[in-house]
Parts: structure tokens; sequence; C-alpha cells
């Protein structure tokens, strides 16, 4: 969601539970002013927060000119100091698939995850191999896996520009009714990664200039995500099924958009067995 | 303009003159046409042409997409006002145009080469096909195969050069047929340009002009949109807006224009019906908020304030809020009222907003609710007649020889009564503030149990059959019940103190069971410090019974009922006895929560603080881990409890469906299912020599015959 309407945003995102207390807000209203002049951002959304068992991490990114460019994460424990988390890598990924469990709110916390290890090559001999992870990497992992499987844009809100960069598109004016009711409408907020597998046929129809990312409808497996009209069609709440805490939400109509996630930044295996 | 169409002028003029020589070889060209067909009928054909293009073909319909653009791209940096004399409304005519342009441009080049660097290619290519050397264009007309795809290529040199933009993908075939045509119309064409040229002086401007706006207003067959009132319907909209950097933005201000038109054509056809669920829901809703007017007389107010029957939602809400958790304001006072209306229309002592539950299609909010003494049994009697339905069905079945079954299912374990363990409260549902509210029907210990093993996503619609495995006794308003017992029991929690054991309430009867299940308000609680709270779990005290593995929260022992059966089968069930009557604890009521089992290294509650920079009116805020969306506050003299959430347990690992049941061993093939082998003939002669020699001596028939079958078996 954006900062500078994160008291609006934040109220439409109520119902699913996930507010903040008044000195939360208010201290996130002022600081991410201040983030977005430190480090020259031309957006700054508030992500939304990481539940820890002994202090949750609140999350900011900030946008430049292009969109889609990579995002800049910050946390912050207290919503006051914001500290940069480096880009994540594949490494990292790999790394932190091992690690289970709740984040513990320490971001110098290293969860211990042992390793068998080959040692000689020739005989079948292991060697216990303590890995050690810190959970900021764990973190950085986590938003950055969040980010690409599930944030939200409603299509037309970003306009590709001739030259390339993405821009938010002024004269977006919110979908109509019928329109977010559909899935399709809904586009992933990164870099597209499914287009370009798209048959010729299907290409056809789209228009460059809206249609330059990855639609919902087709994310696997069917069903990941489920779509509500609240306060009597007046709200459109996107929930994310796979990342259970992520909510989207859309007022038809306005301009008013955005998701926020607020969970334990855990991934739901479960899903089919929940459907 | 001028410049533009003295030049044009100039290039006419040109034209006639240098036309002399290719005509010749034109109509040579169009002589040897292998398709006469094509090149003659156009003269025919002229009737519905316009007047000023007499003798231009008729395109045939696929020509005219591709030849449109062509004749576009070919003109030599002119647009359609560049040839006013030849200025025709309708399609055929423009393209007719086109294609004479585009014939004299290159004859000109052809003839002349003088026309810059476009002509050498061409140019290049007549040396290199040297095999019909006497004139490009007859050789072209000529031969339809070989040399056509060639001036084909000589085409795309020339255009390339002229015209960037034409390097556009077009079907060759189609590029084929104009080439054909331009071929044949040039002829035509050229002969006309001459006298025409003449003509083209006086009000040329003006014509340009009315030339361009007819093109504008030409209706598009797709859409029923023209050009022209486009374009002023953006700039009005545009003006009308004034769009900071309206340059960059055009491309949507176009679509908008667009959008609007085709919105506009679907309110004609029917009436907008989208939004009538808002306003459906809305006046729902007004019903809640003009209850409160309803009311009479100061005497009932009086009466419904001492009542006291609702929890005060709203002050719970600004704690929780406090807290980081909850609804909007408004959605929460919506609730409120909803709850209000609740409590107005059913006999109900206590009210109380237990949570949220979401749901794919809508969501569930649940109230907790006390009846009044002795007014819930009316609701309570459809449940006991379903049950002896289903006794008696089994009953009815086969009375043949063939033996049962044997297997019988596990004793059912009866439900417990209202108002005790889990069924201690009723919980009502709805979907949103304003719809009616739902009565979810008691739950009954094997729901527990199966709900235990199974995750399912909620539909928020109650009659969704939940398909499981293993199968789920009911249907998703019994899954939410058994989930909401579940969460109650695990995560209702008070501060320690708040809540003590009735005294009044004979304490031997309690402790048969060897637990107490009332409790009552403490009335000489002085609240606990709000630091204690968070710091120390052991302040916090369930308040809610546990659940048995059974699925109830008092033993109910599965072999007492059955005390007939029991006698019959004594023995047999000697060795499965003890496995049953070993009763299953749990921790008692008000037990702290500190004592909460911990599950893979993760504890089971969080505690914090709303606020570090006030701590002095700071409230301690609780957060289950094991459900994740269980709240509770306190600070200090009140305490409320909340759940908002999927309705799921947490668990680190991820959820594994149960094992599969045993398999059921077969019966043990033994004395009685083996059988003999066949009597061999050996053995009946041997037996019917025995039974002659028995008849001979004497007659006791009866005896033999008694005595066969043993014979058989030998």
């Amino acid at each position: 969601m954006d900062a500078e309407s994160l008291l609006l945003s934040l109220e439409l995102a109520s119902g699913s539970g996930q507010g903040l207390s008044p000195d939360r807000r208010a201290s996130l209203l002022t600081s991410l002013t201040l983030v977005k002049r430190d480090y020259r951002y031309d957006r700054v959304l508030f992500w939304g927060r990481i539940l820890g068992l002994n202090a949750d991490y609140y999350i900011a990114q900030g946008l430049s000119e292009d969109q889609l460019a990579p995002r800049k994460t910050l946390y912050s424990l207290n919503c006051m100091e914001w500290s940069l988390l480096p880009p994540a890598t594949e490494e990292m990924l790999v790394q932190t698939s091992m690690v289970k469990g709740r984040f513990m709110g320490d971001p110098s916390h290293l969860y211990e995850h042992t390793e068998l290890q080959k040692v000689n090559e020739g005989d079948k001999v292991f060697e216990e191999v303590v890995v050690q992870i810190k959970e900021e990497t764990r973190l950085v992992s986590v938003i950055d896996q969040i980010d690409k499987a599930v944030a939200v844009i409603p299509r037309g809100a970003l306009i590709k520009t001739p030259f390339g960069p993405v821009h938010v598109n002024r004269t977006f004016e919110g979908l109509s009714l019928s329109e977010a009711k559909k899935l399709s409408s809904y586009f992933h907020f990164r870099e597209p990664v499914e287009l370009k597998n798209k048959t010729l046929l299907e290409k056809a129809d789209l228009d460059p200039s809206l249609d330059f990312m990855d639609s919902l409808e087709h994310d696997i497996p069917k069903g990941s995500w489920s779509i509500q009209m609240e306060r009597g069609n007046a709200l459109v709440v996107l929930r994310s099924l796979l990342w259970p805490g992520l909510t989207f939400y859309h007022t038809p109509r306005t301009k008013n958009y955005g998701y926020i996630y607020v969970g334990t930044g855990e991934k739901n295996l479960d899903l089919p067995f929940m459907l | 303009m001028e410049e533009l169409t003295s030049l044009n002028q100039e290039k006419e003029t040109q034209e006639p003159g240098e036309a002399g020589q290719p005509r010749e070889e034109m109509t040579a060209a169009s002589s040897q046409d292998p398709e006469p067909g094509l090149s003659e009928p156009p003269e025919s054909q002229t009737g519905p042409e316009t007047e000023s293009q007499p003798n231009s073909s008729p395109p045939r319909s696929p020509q005219t997409k591709a030849s449109m653009p062509l004749g576009d791209l070919t003109r030599p940096g002119a647009s359609s006002p560049a040839f006013p004399p030849q200025e025709a409304s309708s399609t055929p005519s423009s393209l007719a145009l086109a294609r004479q342009d585009l014939a004299a441009s290159w004859q000109s080049g052809k003839t002349t080469s003088v026309i810059s660097e476009a002509g050498t290619p061409y140019a290049d290519h007549l040396e290199q096909s040297p095999d019909k050397g006497e004139s490009p264009l007859h050789q072209t007309c000529q031969s339809e195969g070989n040399a056509f795809q060639q001036s084909q290529k000589a085409k795309h040199h020339v255009f390339g050069a002229k015209d960037v933009s034409y390097t556009n993908a077009k079907p060759k075939e189609l590029e084929f047929d104009i080439f054909q045509e331009e071929d044949t119309n040039s002829n035509y064409d050229l002969d006309q340009t001459g006298p025409r040229a003449s003509e083209m002086a006086p009000g040329m401007l003006e014509i340009a002009i009315q030339n361009a706006k007819t093109y504008l207003l030409k209706t598009s067959s797709k859409s029923g949109l023209n050009l022209y009132d486009h374009l002023s319907n953006m700039l009005t909209k545009i003006l009308d807006e004034h769009p900071e950097n309206a340059v960059d933005i055009i491309e949507n201000i176009s679509q908008d224009v667009k959008m609007t038109h085709f919105s506009k054509k679907l309110d004609t056809l029917q009436n907008e019906n989208e939004m009538l669920p808002t306003y459906e829901i809305a006046e729902k809703q007004k019903a809640l908020f003009l209850q409160g007017n309803l009311e009479g007389t100061d005497q009932e107010l009086e009466d419904e304030i001492a009542e006291n029957s609702l929890s005060n939602v709203m002050e719970s809400a600004f704690y929780f809020e406090q807290a980081g958790v909850g609804l909007g304001t408004d959605e929460t006072y919506r609730i409120f009222l909803a709850l209000k209306q609740l409590t107005d229309t059913h006999p109900i002592q206590k009210c109380h907003f237990w949570g949220k539950i979401l749901g794919l299609e809508m969501n569930y909010i649940v109230a907790e609710v006390e009846f009044r003494e002795g007014d819930e049994e009316d609701m309570e009697e459809e449940d006991i007649t379903e049950e002896r339905d289903n006794g008696d069905s089994e009953a009815d079945e086969d009375e043949d020889e063939l033996p049962r079954a044997f297997y019988k299912a596990p004793q059912a374990i009866p439900k417990e009564e209202s108002r005790t363990g889990t069924n201690k409260y009723v919980y009502f549902v709805c979907n949103e503030p304003g719809r009616p509210w739902v009565k979810l029907p008691s739950v009954t210990p094997a729901q527990i149990v199966t709900a235990r093993k199974i995750k399912k996503f909620f539909t928020g619609r109650l009659d969704t059959p939940i398909i499981s495995y293993p199968p789920f006794p009911g249907n998703e308003s019994n899954y939410l019940r058994a989930q909401i017992a579940r969460i109650s029991a695990g995560t209702q929690v008070s501060p320690l103190g708040f809540y003590q054991f009735n005294e009044e309430e004979g304490e031997e009867e309690e402790e048969v069971e060897g637990r107490r299940d009332n409790f009552e308000e403490n009335p000489d609680f002085e609240g606990i410090r709000v630091i204690d709270l968070v710091e120390s779990l052991s302040n916090w005290v369930h308040h809610v019974q546990h659940i048995l593995p059974q699925g109830r929260c008092n033993w109910f022992n599965p072999i007492q009922k059955s005390e007939e059966e029991e006698e019959e089968d004594e023995e047999k069930e000697e060795k499965e006895e003890p496995d049953y009557t070993e009763q299953e604890v749990g921790p008692p009521l008000l037990t702290p929560i500190s004592e909460d089992l911990e599950f893979q290294n993760t504890p089971p509650w969080t505690t914090r603080l709303s606020s570090n920079l006030t701590p002095q009116y700071a409230i301690a805020v609780l957060r289950s881990n094991l459900w994740p969306g269980a709240y509770a506050f306190s600070n200090g003299n009140k305490f409320e409890n909340f759940y908002i959430g999927w309705g799921h347990k947490y668990s680190p690992e991820s959820y594994t469906p149960p094992v599969l049941p045993p398999v059921y061993q077969e019966y043990p093939s033994g004395a009685d299912v083996t059988e003999m082998d066949d009597p061999t003939v050996e053995e009946e002669q041997a037996f019917k020599a025995a039974q002659a020699a028995a008849l001979l001596p004497a007659e006791e028939n009866e005896v033999i015959e008694e005595e066969e079958d043993e014979d058989d078996y030998d």
C-alpha cells in the first residue's frame, strides 16, 4: 500500500484483521516520509509485517521511477529506524528453504540446520555439518518469494511507456465492477515470467501498453486466490491462499488499491488439501 | 501544403510526357497478361465508381485491406490531400488514387531513373534479369511465376528505400495481387492524369480539407466510431479535465473515450443492475441503524440497560486496535448493531462477539451466545428425532439366514448436553452485518475428532458439503462449529483470579469426576499489573474446558452403557477392555497457559505490551501461536478474547492426511474353511458293497442311513 495514503489503505484492508495500532500508524507515517527523502525513492510502499515470536518485522519498499525495476526493501522493528536489506539471491533461497517454523523477531538470530554431507566420495561416509543461517537472510528470501508470488496490481494501474520503463498510470480510474470480480483483471506486480511462454494467439488480444505482466488467473494451483466483494460490492478483497496473510484490496472505480502482508512468512503447502 | 501540391503538380504534369513511352509497353503488357479478366473488366464496371475515377477497377475485397496502407505508404511524403483532383469519398476511389500514385512514381523511377536512390535497386534488378531484356514492365506482366517473384523483390527494394515503415510484414500473396492489379490499372490511371491535373487548381485547399474530413468521418465497420468524433471527444476531455502533461497520457485518454462509448451502448440494452448488491446490503444495514429509534418509552430503555446482555464490543475493539488487531471501526460498529439485533430477537442472556472466520467466498461473523434458562429446549428437539431415525433404519435389515456382518461400528460417543462442555455456548453466524443470523448446530464428539484430522478452507456457505478423508459427519456448519469449539478451548483465556470456582455447588459430585467445570466471576478480583501479565504467562488461565482426545470435555466411558453386551461378550472383550477404561484426562479448568504444551520449539503464546512509548497506559496483548489469529488483551481489570483468521491450527510441518485404517485380516484358514476332496469311485463302490452287505443280513435301514454321513468322510 502506498505510504502516502496509509490510513485509508489500512482502513480498507482491515476486513482481514490486519491492522496497525495507532502509535505504529503515526510512526510509520512519519518515518516513511523520511525514508522517501533519504533514499530518494519515487514511491514508498508499506509492504506489511512479518509476525515473529518475540518481535514483528515491519517492511517497507522503495520504488524507483521504473515501477518494475528491482525494489529496495527495508525493515524495521520499531517503525522508526529502517535498515536496508540486501537483494535476494538464488543462493539465499536454497539455503533458507531448509528453515521451517516461525520467525524469531531477531535479525541476528542464527538458525542451525544440520546437513549430511558426503566426506569420502567412494565410501558412503556422511558427516553432519551444521549450517548456520541468519534470520536476516531468511527475511530477505521470504519477502522476495512473497513479492514474486503474490504481489498484485490491478490491470491498467501501471502503463508501459514506449521507451521501456513502467510508470504509474495517471488515468487509471479503477476497475469496473464486472472486471473487479475477475481474476484476469489483476496482475502480478513483477517482471513477467509466463508472458513469454504464451502463444501468439493468446497474445493477440493483449494490449501491449497494459498487458505486459502476468495475470493472476493462470496461477498454479487453480484456486490459490479468494476473491470477495465486501461492504456490498464497494470493496474487492483478494486473499492469497498460498501465502495466507496477503490481502489485496481495491475499491472499484477509484484509484484506491494496494496490498499488505501480515503473517508468519510461511508458505501454505497444504493448499491442495484445504480446497 | 502549397509547396507540396505544387510539387505534385509538377510531377503530374511531368508524368504524361514520360508516360508516353511506358504506355506502349504497358498496353503491350496488358495484352500479354495471362489473366485478362483482371485487367479488362474494370472498364465495364466503372458504374459504381465516383465520377472522378471512372476507370479504376473496383477492388476485390481481400485486396482492399492490403492495398490501402500500401497506397498510403508509397505516396512520397504526401497524404491524401496531395492529389485533390482525384478526390473521392468512397474507399475504392482513394485506393485507386493510391494505386495510380504508386504507378506514377514507379514509372518515373523506372523510366527516368532520376527519383533518388529508390530507382537504383530497381534498376539493378533489371540488369539481373536478362532473360527478357526489352522492358521491365513487360517482363513482369508477361511471366507470372518467376518474374513476379523477382519484381516483388524489386518492389521491396523500392519501397524499403522510400519508406521505412513499409517493412511491415505482409502476406506475400496479397502483395502479389496488389502488384498485379497495379500493373493493370496503371494503364488507365496514366491516361487520366493529364486532363485532371488541369482541373485541380481552383479551391484546391478547400477540397483538400473536405477530403480529409470525409476521410476522418469514415465510420469504422467494426466499432461504429469515426476518427473525427473520437478526436473531438478526446480534445474535449483533455480540455475539460486539464490533466498535467497531457501528451504523456494521450493513449489512455483515447482509450478512456472509447470505453465510455462502449459502456453507454450497453446501457441502452439493459438496465444497469450490477450495483444492486450494494443497495441491497445498504438497505439491510439501514435496519440496524433504525433499531434504536423504534424503542418506545424510557422504561424499556432502562430495562434494557439493566439487562446488559450484550458485551461492549466497541470498548474491546478500541483495546484491540491498540494491539493492532481487529476490524475497521465502521465494520465493528455494524457488527455491534447486528449483535444488538440478535439479542433483541432471541431470548439471550449473554452475547459476546467471538470473532470472524475468513472464507473463500464469504466470511463468518461469529457470536457466542448463552440463552436464558429453559429457553432453548425447543431448538434441541430436532436433533434428537434425527438420531432416532438413524437407529431405526439400521435395525430393519436382512432377516435371512446368511451370516450377518458382525462388525459393529465403534460405540458412538454421545454429544454433550447443552450448557456443558463443548456445547456450553450457542454460536450464531452471519456473513455480513445486516444479514440474518444462523444458529449453528451443537457439536458432536465425532465431528471434533474428525475435524482434528482434516484441514479445509471455509467457503462461506453453511450448506457446503465437506469432502475429506476421513469423511466428515456433517456439512460446513458442523465443521465450523467444531473449529469454533476447538479454537475456544485452546485460546479463550483470562487473567489469573478473574474467575473462581463456584463454592455453592456440591463438591462431592464434582470430585467424583475429578474435575470441576463451573466457575463464576470473582467479586474480589483486584486486577493484575499489566507488566506482570506481559512478563509471566502463568498469570493467564484457560477458562474454557480442555477437549479430550475423545472429542468431549467430560469423560464418557464408552463401555458403561452397553452393559448387556458386556455380559455376553465378557470373555472376548477382556483383552480390549484396558484400552477403553483408561480415562482420558486433560488439564483442568483455570490452568495457567504457561503449562500449555510447546510444539516443535515454538512457544504457544506470545505476549507483548501494546506500546513501548506510553507503557503506563499500555495494555497486555496475548497472541496465540498455535491458532494464528487468536488474540487476548487485558488492561489489568478487563480482558477480552478475539479470533480472526482462517480457522486453522498452526503447525510448522505441512499437513499430512491421516494414515489409512489397518486392513482387516481375512478369516484364518482352519478346519471350518477347508473341505475334503470329492469321494473317489473306489470309496463309493466300497460303500455300495458295504451297503449291500448290510442290507442282506439285517433290515436296520435307518441306522445305516444315519451313519451314511460318517462313511462319506472316510
